[in-house]
């Protein structure tokens, strides 16, 4: 199974739902090309919701990372909700977890972000 | 490991859409040795790390260049050959993933995670040319996958590729 991934717009928040595989390849380039884009509508709080991630690989992990740097370097918040147990486990085993900001309430995680 | 093995051999090209062909293989032989789902999850990963780093690291995704492997089944445990066709690359130069300079490093993690998941791990430059991953996993540590580990996350080189 690919990765998919759907965009909606909570009050100011980008949603992204993502499912399937975020594995080295297509996954991670789409992964990329989403939250650069959102980046590029001047959106800047983005949540991805992982709770249909079904697996993820280093390659998906660095692209979190990667998504985190993105956002944050422009002055946004990038957070994580519904971590399935195997991408919870793996934040853990790479001491990302604590960088991460996760939330496993969608209403919660809407509103912990500091709109401007 | 104790003797009488069965052993699965195969060879494939060096394209990343054989990666799931790689997973799907160990994790039946997994399922089939003893291990547990969690256990066979990560030896799956695992799998699914050194094969990536063969085709992509290893063979360059060079389509004449294929990836090697051999999966041993002991009463004991499983061990795993991945073989590429690349230069080779040695694992103690790897930075460790885990250092707080190189926690939001984008790459670095993939041999780290093999590491990680498995009980014995190491890299032999062939002969003939290409690198060999051996990685072992042992049967005991079935109900508790890092149980038996070499504990080299905790060491200075911890590192991924």
């Amino acid at each position: 199974m690919s990765m998919k991934a759907t965009v909606r717009q909570v009050d100011s928040i980008t949603v992204v739902d993502v499912s399937g595989r975020i594995t080295l390849g297509e996954a991670c380039k789409e992964l990329r090309e989403v939250v650069r884009g959102q980046l590029g509508k001047g959106q800047k709080n983005i949540l991805l919701n992982l709770a249909d991630v079904t697996y993820i690989d280093s390659s998906g992990i660095g692209e979190l990372v990667s998504a985190y740097t993105a956002v944050s370097s422009q002055g946004g918040q990038l957070k994580l909700l519904n971590l399935t147990k195997k991408v919870h486990d793996l934040l853990q085993i790479t001491k990302l977890y604590t960088v991460f900001d996760v939330h496993n309430d969608e209403a919660g995680a809407i509103s912990s972000f500091q709109t401007a | 490991m104790k003797p009488d093995a069965s052993v699965i051999e195969l060879i494939l090209e060096s394209k990343l859409e054989n990666v799931e062909v790689a997973e799907e293989i160990a994790r039946n032989v997994s399922a089939r040795a003893g291990f547990n789902e969690e256990a066979g999850f990560r030896i799956e990963m695992a799998v699914h790390e050194a094969v990536i780093n063969a085709i992509y690291h290893g063979n360059k995704e060079d389509p004449r260049k294929k990836v090697h492997i051999r999966l041993l089944v002991f009463k004991d445990g499983l061990e795993i050959h991945i073989r590429d066709e690349g230069k080779g690359f040695d694992p103690s130069t790897l930075p460790n993933p885990l250092a707080r300079e190189n926690l939001l490093n984008i790459s670095g993690r993939g041999v780290f995670l093999v590491r990680e998941f498995m009980d014995e791990f190491r890299v032999e430059n062939c002969p003939g040319g290409g690198t060999e991953v051996i990685m072992v996993k042992h049967l005991k540590s079935r109900n508790q996958p890092n149980q038996g580990g070499t504990g080299r996350e905790h060491e200075g080189d911890s590192a991924s590729g």
